[in-house]
C-alpha cells in the first residue's frame, strides 16, 4: 500500500491541479508543491525498510489485465531505496526552485512536474515488465513538454531531439520485452510480464545477445553513454532549471537503474560479452566528457558534459559485477543526483537574476553573492570527487570495484579490447587507470568553471548589484550541501541497505550466467533450482554458496559438460565464485 | 602498548570553529572570531599536549626495547563499508604522529595568533579565519589517519583548503590583473595537487588489490603480500611495493612540491602570507615526508624506489636552491628555499633516514615559518612591498623581526649550535653512508651527497643574499605604498631598475595606511619608522617563540659522533623516540625481503669521518654566508652587477626559472585545451551530431520524401504514423515470435 500511495500521489496532485482555475497561480504552486512534500512524506514510511534482508519489501501485486498477464507489481529493495527517496527528495526541491523562474502556463508545468514524478518513482519500483515500460514512456510526455513549453533558445529541437532519441531506443525494448512475454508464455504456458517470475528462466545464447543490446540501447541514451550523449546538453542547456535538476537528478539514473535491474541479470551472457565494449565506452564517456565540458563557454551545457563523465563513471561500476562496484555505482547515482542538481539549481539561481548561462557574462560573483558563492562550491567540490563529501565515495568504490574485478577477467577474452597483448590481465586496471584520470580532468573543469564565475574582479557593472540568495533560494540549495556533507562523512546508512540487495543481483547473476552459458541455442529455459531468494524472503546466499555441481543438473537435463563446451569460446570461464565469500574477503586488521 | 583515546577531538575542534566562522562570522565581531579561531587550534593544542606528554610518553616508556609500539588509538565510527571495502574512521597516535600534531598545533596556534595582527584591517576576516581553520583541521586528519583513504581525505582537504587561501584575494580590491591572477594560483595549486592525487589513488588500488586492506597496520603485517610480483601493462615484474611505492611517491610529489610537480608552489606564494608559512612551509607541504615515513614499512620494500626518491630529493634541493639565488621577490626566494629544504627531506627518507627526514621537518617548520612570518612582517611594514630591490636597512626600525631573521637564517644556512645545521647535517651523513642495492652503493652516496652539500652552499648564499638585501645598509625603496606585481615579472634583472609606476591601488591592508605614504615621499633612507608600519605583539610574540624552536630545537637531535665524544649513548634523542616507528621497514625488509634494502654502508661506522664531514658542512656554511654578507653587505655589490652582467645568460635561465612554467604551457596546459576545443567542434558536433545523428535524422526523411504523399507537415499525423509504426512492429514481433515458437 505504501509503494502505491508513493507512485499515485503526485498523480492525484496532478489531477486536483488540473482543476484548479488558470488564475490561481499562487495556489497552484503552494499545492503542486505540498503535495510532493507530501509525497517526500510518506516516502519516508520506507524508513521501515529492512536492511539487512535482501528481499522484496513492501510488495504490492493485484492482476491489473488479467488477460494479458499484467499485473500492477511494485516492490523496492535496497537497489531501488533511496533512487525512490532521491527521487521523492529532490522533485520538492525542484519545484520551489520554479517559484520565480516558470511564470508562464504555471497549471501545466506542475501538472507535468508531478506527472513526471510519478513517472520515475513507477520506473524504480515496478517490477512487472508491462507496467515498467508504461512508466517509462510516461516519464518522456512531461520531460518533452517542460523542455518544448518552458524552455529556453532553441527549445523545439532540443525537445524533439530528446524524445526522438529516447523513443528509438525504448521501441526495441518494448519488442523485447514483447518477445520475452511470448516467449515464456509459449515455453511455460504461463504468459507473464512478471520480473520476478521471468528471472526464473533463461533465454539460449543466440537469442540473449539481440534481447541484451534492445535494451541496452534504450538504456544507453537514457544514461547517456558515449557516443548516444548528443541529446543531452542540448536537452540540458534549453530546458528550463526545474527540467535540468529532474533530468541530471534523477532521469538520466533511469538508464543505469535500467542496466543493472533489467538489462544485466536478464541476460547475462550478452551482458558478459558486451561487458568490455560497453567499458571503453564508458572510460571513453568519463575522459571525453570531462574533455568537452572543459571547451564549454555556457555553463549548463558545462555541466551536462560533466554528467556524461561522471555517468560513465557509474556504468563502470555496474560492469565490474562485484559487490563494491555496484553499490559504488548506486552511491555515485545519489550523490550525483544531489551535486550535479545542485549545480543546475545554483546556474539557475544565476540565470534568474542575469537571463544568461554564459560564463564570459559573469566573474567576481563571490563578493556580491558569497553565501551562494559558498553553497556553490560546496557541491562543485562535491561533484569533483572530494573526500569527505559525496561525491567521493562513489568515485573510489567504482575504482576498488573496477581495479578488483576477476568476473570477467576469467574469460580470458572479453577485456581484451582494451589491453595490451600479453598483458590481458591488467585489463580491468587500464580500464581503473584511465577512469582515475578523471578525477584529474573533473577538477579541471569545475575549477575552471567555478574561477570563471566567482573569481577575479566583477567585469560587468550588472553583476556588482546582484542579489544574494534570499530564503528560499537557501531553502533550496542548503539541504543538497547539507546531504553532501553527510554522504561523505557518514556514507553508511546508505550502502548498509544495498549491500544485501546487490549481493543478491550477483548472487542471482552468476547462477543465471553459469545456467546460459550452458544454454546454447534459443529458446527458454526454466532454471528448478531456485534462483536464490528471487521471493521475498531473505538471501541466503551467505549460507549455500551456489556451486556449479550443485545446480547444473537442473538447469541442464543430459550431457556431461565438458561436452557441451566448445573448448575454445567458454572453456575459460571458470566457476563464479560466491560473491559474498570473496566480497568478505580477508577482513581489515587481521593477523 | 596500546591505548584508547579520544583523539577525534583533535581535528574536530578547528573543524568546529571553522564551521562557526564560516558559518556565522558575519554576524560575529571580530574579537569572536579571533576567540573561536586561536581557541579552537590552541584547544587542539592542549589536547595534543596532554595525550602526548600525559597518556603517550608512559607508553613509549614501557614499550621500549620491545618492537611493541606504543600508540593511542580511537576507531570513531565505520566510514565506508561496501563489498570488499571496510575503512572505519580510525586515528592513532604514535611518536610519528606525535611529532606532527606538535608541530601542526603549535606552529598552527602561533600562526593563527599572527594572522590576528597581520591580518586585522582584512574585509573578510572571518572567511580567512575560517579557511585557516578549516586547513588545521584536515591536516591534523591526515596526520592521525589510520588507513590510506582517511588520510586522502586529509590530504585532498589540505589541498582544496590551500587552493582557497591562495585564492584569498580573489579581486584584490578590484586590482583586476592580481585577482585573477591569485585565483588562479589557487588552481593550479590544486591542479598540480591532484596530478600527484590520482597517482596516489592508483597506489591505494594497488595495495587493496594485493592485500584487501588500506589500514596501514594491516598492509604492514601483510609484507609478504608487498613483496608479490606484478606486471603492469606487461612490463616487469616488479613487486606490489614497488609499483605501489612509486605511485604514492608521485602523489608526494605533487604534495610535496618535488621535481617534476614543484611548479605550483612558488604561485602559491600569492596568497596571504601567515598562508604561506603555515601551509606551505611548515605543515601540508610537509606531508608527503610525512606520508613516506609513515609508509616506511613499504618503502624499504622497494630498493629502486627508495633510490628514486633520493636522487628527485637531491635534485630538487639543488635545483631550487639555485633559482633561489635570482629571485627579487622575498617570498618567491623563501618559495624556492622550502621546494629546495623539502628536497633534503626526500634525500633523507630515500636514504632509510626516516628519523632524520622528520627531524629536518621538524625544526624547518620553525625556522621556516619564522622566515615567512618575518617575511610577513616586513611586507606589512612596508605597506605591501614584496621587491628586495625596494628594501633595505630595515635593521634598525624592524629589531624584533630582525633579530627572529636572523636567527632562522643563521639556522637554515647551516650554521651550528643553531637546529638547522644538526638535522641538515644528519641528512648529509647519512647520505653518503648509505648503500642501496638497487642502484649500486659506489656512486649513488657521492652523488647525493654532492649534491646536498652543493644545495648547502647555495642556501646559505641565497639566504643571506636575502637577509643582506632586507636589512643592511641603506633603504632603496623610493615609495613606500606601491602595489607590486608578485608573479616574478621583473625580467629585466637591473637591481634598482625597478618600474616605479603602477602604485595605484592600495595594499590588502590599505584601509588606513595605504594613502599615507602615497605620493611618492622621495627619501630613500632608512628607519623612518613614520612611513612603516611596525608589527604589533601579536605579530612579534610567534616570531619570538619560533625564533627560539629554530635556535634551540637542534639539541633535540645531537649527532652520535657529539655522543661519543661527550660519552653519551643514543644522544639523539628525536631518533630514539622515533625508532620504533620508522625502523619497522628495516625489520619487515630483513625478514621478508632478505636483507635486500637501503641500509648504512661502511663509513657509517667511523666517527672520523662524520666529525670531518661535519667541519666540512660548517666550513661551506660559514664560508658561503660570509661571501654573500660581503656581497650583499650595502645592497648589491658592484661584483655582483659585473658578475651578472658577465653571465647574462645564465642569470636570465635562472631568473626565469629555467623556463620551466612556460615549457608545462606548451606541452600540457595549451595542447589540453586544443584538445578540449577540437573534440567538441570536431568529434561532438561535426561526427556524431551532424553526421550521425543529424545524417541518420536525413536518411530516414530521404525515405520519407519517397512517400511524399503521407507528408502532410502536420504533426498530428506525424504522431499517428508513430503509433502505427510502434503497432506494426510490435504486432511483427509477436508475430514472428508465435510463428518461430510454433514452428
Amino acid at each position: 500500500m505504501l509503494l502505491t500511495a508513493i507512485v499515485l500521489l503526485p498523480l492525484l496532485g496532478a489531477l486536483v491541479v488540473a482543476l484548479l482555475p488558470r488564475a490561481e497561480e499562487r495556489a497552484t504552486r503552494h499545492l503542486g508543491f505540498a503535495f510532493t512534500l507530501l509525497t517526500f512524506a510518506v516516502s519516508l514510511g520506507l524508513a521501515a525498510f529492512r536492511p539487512a534482508e535482501a528481499g522484496w519489501q513492501f510488495v504490492v501485486q493485484r492482476p491489473w489485465v488479467a488477460s494479458l498477464g499484467i499485473d500492477f507489481h511494485l516492490a523496492v529493495d535496497g537497489i531501488s531505496l533511496w533512487l525512490v527517496l532521491l527521487t521523492t527528495f529532490l522533485t520538492p526541491i525542484v519545484l520551489l526552485s520554479s517559484y520565480r523562474a516558470i511564470t508562464t502556463r504555471v497549471k501545466e508545468f506542475v501538472v507535468a512536474m508531478l506527472v513526471l514524478e510519478t513517472g520515475m518513482l513507477g520506473v524504480f519500483l515496478a517490477l512487472d515488465l508491462f507496467l515498467f515500460y508504461v512508466f517509462w514512456e510516461l516519464v518522456l510526455v512531461p520531460m518533452y513538454l517542460i523542455i518544448g513549453i518552458w524552455g529556453h533558445g532553441d527549445r523545439i529541437y532540443a525537445a524533439l531531439k530528446f524524445v526522438l532519441y529516447t523513443v528509438v531506443g525504448s521501441l526495441l525494448m518494448l519488442a523485447a520485452i514483447i518477445y520475452l512475454y511470448v516467449t515464456h508464455g509459449q515455453a511455460t504456458g504461463h504468459y507473464t510480464f512478471d520480473y520476478t517470475t521471468l528471472m526464473l528462466s533463461v533465454w539460449g545464447r543466440g537469442e540473449q545477445l539481440w534481447l541484451f543490446l534492445a535494451f541496452a540501447l534504450a538504456f544507453a541514451i537514457k544514461v547517456p553513454l558515449f557516443p548516444l550523449h548528443t541529446w543531452l546538453p542540448d536537452a540540458h542547456t534549453q530546458a528550463p532549471t526545474a527540467g535540468s535538476v529532474v533530468l541530471a537528478g534523477v532521469l538520466l539514473k533511469l538508464g543505469t537503474y535500467g542496466f543493472l535491474r533489467f538489462a544485466l541479470p536478464l541476460f547475462p551472457w550478452a551482458a558478459a560479452r558486451c561487458a568490455p565494449y560497453l567499458a571503453a565506452l564508458a572510460v571513453i564517456g568519463i575522459i571525453y566528457g570531462a574533455l568537452v565540458a572543459y571547451a564549454q563557454q555556457d555553463a549548463k551545457r558545462l555541466v551536462a558534459y560533466s554528467s556524461v563523465s561522471h555517468l560513465g563513471f557509474v556504468m563502470l561500476g555496474l560492469l565490474a559485477m562485484n559487490s563494491t562496484g555496484l553499490q559504488g555505482s548506486l552511491f555515485l547515482m545519489l550523490s550525483h543526483g544531489v551535486s550535479t542538481g545542485g549545480l543546475f539549481l545554483a546556474i539557475g539561481v544565476l540565470y534568474e537574476r542575469r537571463h544568461t548561462n554564459e560564463l564570459a557574462q559573469f566573474g567576481g560573483l563571490w563578493r556580491p553573492m558569497p553565501i551562494f558563492a559558498g553553497l556553490f562550491m560546496v557541491i562543485m567540490l562535491s561533484s569533483a570527487g572530494l573526500p569527505g563529501l559525496g561525491g567521493f565515495v562513489g568515485e573510489f568504490l567504482i575504482l576498488v570495484g573496477t581495479f578488483t574485478h576477476r568476473l570477467f577477467v576469467d574469460g580470458g577474452e572479453q577485456l581484451r579490447l582494451l589491453t595490451l597483448p600479453g598483458a590481458w590481465h591488467w585489463g580491468p586496471r587500464v580500464v581503473a587507470g584511465l577512469a582515475a584520470l578523471g578525477v584529474l580532468l573533473g577538477a579541471v573543469y569545475l575549477l575552471a568553471m567555478f574561477q570563471k564565475l566567482m573569481f577575479g574582479p566583477i567585469t560587468q557593472p550588472k553583476n556588482a548589484e546582484l542579489r544574494d540568495l534570499d530564503a528560499r533560494e537557501i531553502a533550496v540549495l542548503a539541504p543538497l550541501v547539507v546531504l553532501t556533507f553527510v554522504m561523505g562523512i557518514y556514507p553508511r546508512p546508505f550502502l548498509a541497505p544495498m549491500e544485501p540487495a546487490v549481493n543478491r543481483l550477483l548472487h542471482d547473476f552468476s547462477v543465471r550466467y553459469a545456467a546460459s552459458r550452458d544454454h546454447q541455442g534459443s529458446g527458454v529455459r526454466r532454471l528448478r533450482g531456485k534462483v536464490d531468494a528471487l521471493g521475498d524472503e531473505a538471501d541466503q546466499a551467505t549460507a549455500v554458496p551456489p556451486a556449479p555441481a550443485r545446480r547444473s543438473p537442473s538447469v541442464r537435463p543430459s550431457a556431461p559438460r565438458a561436452a557441451e563446451l566448445p573448448s575454445g569460446r567458454a572453456a575459460g570461464v571458470r566457476p563464479l565464485k560466491p560473491p559474498l565469500a570473496r566480497s568478505r574477503g580477508p577482513a581489515r586488521g587481521a593477523a | 602498548m596500546t591505548k584508547t583515546f579520544p583523539l577525534l577531538w583533535i581535528p574536530l575542534l578547528p573543524l568546529l570553529g571553522a564551521a562557526i566562522n564560516l558559518l556565522c562570522g558575519r554576524v560575529l565581531s571580530r574579537r569572536a572570531v579571533n576567540v573561536v579561531a586561536c581557541g579552537s587550534v590552541a584547544g587542539a593544542l592542549g589536547v595534543v599536549v596532554f595525550a602526548v606528554f600525559g597518556r603517550l610518553w608512559p607508553l613509549v616508556g614501557a614499550a621500549e626495547g620491545t618492537h611493541l609500539p606504543a600508540r593511542l588509538v580511537q576507531t570513531a565510527y565505520a566510514w565506508i563499508t561496501a563489498g570488499s571495502v571496510d575503512l572505519p574512521v580510525g586515528l592513532v597516535c604514535d611518536p610519528l604522529s606525535a611529532v606532527m600534531l606538535l608541530v601542526v598545533t603549535l606552529v598552527g596556534f602561533l600562526i593563527h595568533l599572527y594572522s590576528t595582527g597581520y591580518m586585522a584591517h582584512e574585509r573578510d576576516y572571518a572567511r580567512f579565519f575560517g579557511y585557516l581553520n578549516l586547513f588545521t583541521g584536515a591536516m591534523l586528519i591526515l596526520v592521525l589517519a589510520d588507513n590510506l583513504p582517511l588520510l586522502f581525505v586529509g590530504w585532498e582537504g589540505v589541498g582544496v583548503c590551500s587552493y582557497l587561501l591562495i585564492g584569498f584575494w580573489y579581486d584584490k580590491d578590484g586590482t583586476e590583473r592580481l585577482g585573477l591572477a591569485n585565483a588562479m594560483a589557487g588552481r593550479k595549486a590544486f591542479l598540480v595537487n591532484r596530478v600527484g592525487d590520482v597517482a596516489f589513488l592508483l597506489g591505494m588500488l594497488v595495495l587493496f588489490a594485493a592485500t584487501r586492506t588500506l589500514s596501514i597496520e594491516s598492509l604492514a603485517l601483510r609484507a609478504s603480500d608487498l613483496l608479490l610480483p606484478l606486471h603492469p601493462l606487461g612490463l616487469g615484474p616488479y613487486t606490489v611495493a614497488g609499483v605501489a611505492g612509486l605511485l604514492l611517491f608521485i602523489g608526494a610529489m605533487g604534495k610535496s612540491a618535488q621535481i617534476p610537480l614543484y611548479v605550483w608552489l612558488p604561485d602559491a606564494m600569492a596568497g596571504p602570507t601567515p598562508v604561506s608559512a603555515l601551509i606551505h612551509a611548515a605543515t601540508m607541504v610537509t606531508a608527503g615526508v610525512y606520508m613516506v615515513a609513515r609508509m616506511n614499512f613499504l618503502f624499504m620494500l622497494s630498493p629502486a624506489v627508495m633510490g628514486l626518491i633520493a636522487l628527485v630529493g637531491a635534485t630538487t634541493a639543488l635545483f631550487a636552491a639555485s633559482i633561489g639565488f635570482a629571485q627579487h621577490d622575498i617570498k618567491k626566494v623563501l618559495a624556492y628555499s622550502t621546494i629546495s629544504q623539502l628536497g633534503y627531506m626526500f634525500v633523507a627518507v630515500g636514504v632509510g633516514a626516516f628519523s632524520a627526514g622528520i627531524f629536518h621537518l621538524f625544526t624547518h617548520a620553525f625556522f621556516k615559518a619564522c622566515l615567512f612570518l618575518g617575511a610577513g612582517a616586513i611586507i606589512h611594514a612596508l605597506h605591501d612591498e614584496q621587491d628586495l630591490r625596494q628594501m633595505g636597512g630595515l635593521r634598525r626600525p624592524l629589531a624584533t623581526t630582525h633579530w627572529t631573521f636572523l636567527v632562522s637564517t643563521l639556522a637554515i644556512a647551516g650554521i651550528p649550535p643553531l637546529s638547522g645545521f644538526f638535522s641538515k647535517d644528519e641528512i648529509l651523513w647519512r647520505a653518503i653512508a648509505t648503500a642501496n642495492p638497487a642502484l649500486g652503493s659506489t656512486w649513488l652516496p657521492a652523488l647525493l651527497y654532492v649534491m646536498s652539500l652543493a644545495a648547502a652552499l647555495c642556501t646559505a648564499f641565497y639566504m643571506f643574499r636575502l637577509y643582506g638585501l632586507v636589512f643592511l645598509g641603506e633603504r632603496r625603496g623610493t615609495a613606500p605604498a606601491s602595489s607590486h606585481g608578485h608573479a616574478g615579472g621583473h625580467v629585466g634583472g637591473h637591481p634598482g631598475g625597478h618600474a616605479g609606476g603602477g602604485h595605484a591601488g592600495g595594499g590588502h591592508a590599505g584601509s588606513g595606511h595605504a594613502g599615507s605614504g602615497h605620493a611618492g615621499s622621495g627619501h630613500a633612507g632608512s628607519g623612518h619608522a613614520g612611513d612603516l608600519h611596525l608589527p604589533g605583539p601579536a605579530m612579534e610574540a610567534p616570531l619570538i617563540v619560533l625564533a627560539g624552536g629554530a635556535a634551540l630545537l637542534g639539541l633535540l637531535g645531537l649527532p652520535e659522533v657529539v655522543g661519543s665524544w661527550l660519552g653519551i649513548e643514543h644522544i639523539n634523542l628525536f631518533e630514539r623516540w622515533l625508532a620504533p616507528v620508522v625502523d619497522q621497514g628495516a625489520r619487515l625488509a630483513d625478514r621478508w625481503a632478505g636483507g635486500q634494502r637501503v641500509a648504512a654502508n661502511a663509513l657509517a661506522e667511523s666517527h672520523g669521518l662524520e666529525a670531518l664531514l661535519l667541519l666540512l658542512s660548517v666550513a661551506v656554511a660559514v664560508g658561503s654566508s660570509a661571501l654573500a654578507w660581503k656581497l650583499y653587505r650595502a645592497g648589491p655589490s658592484a661584483l655582483v652587477e659585473r658578475l651578472t652582467a658577465r653571465l647574462r645568460w645564465f642569470y636570465r635561465l635562472v631568473l626565469n626559472k629555467y623556463w620551466v612554467d612556460e615549457l608545462y604551457d606548451w606541452t600540457i596546459v595549451r595542447p589540453y585545451k586544443a584538445l578540449a576545443v577540437v573534440l567538441f567542434q570536431l568529434v561532438d558536433r561535426l561526427v556524431i551530431d551532424r553526421l550521425g545523428v543529424h545524417g541518420t535524422a536525413r536518411s530516414v526523411d530521404g525515405v520519407g520524401r519517397v512517400l511524399r504523399r503521407l507528408q502532410t507537415g502536420n504533426v498530428q499525423h506525424y504522431v499517428v504514423g508513430l503509433v502505427i509504426g510502434i503497432t506494426a512492429l510490435v504486432v511483427g514481433v509477436v508475430g514472428a515470435a508465435l510463428l518461430g515458437g510454433g514452428g
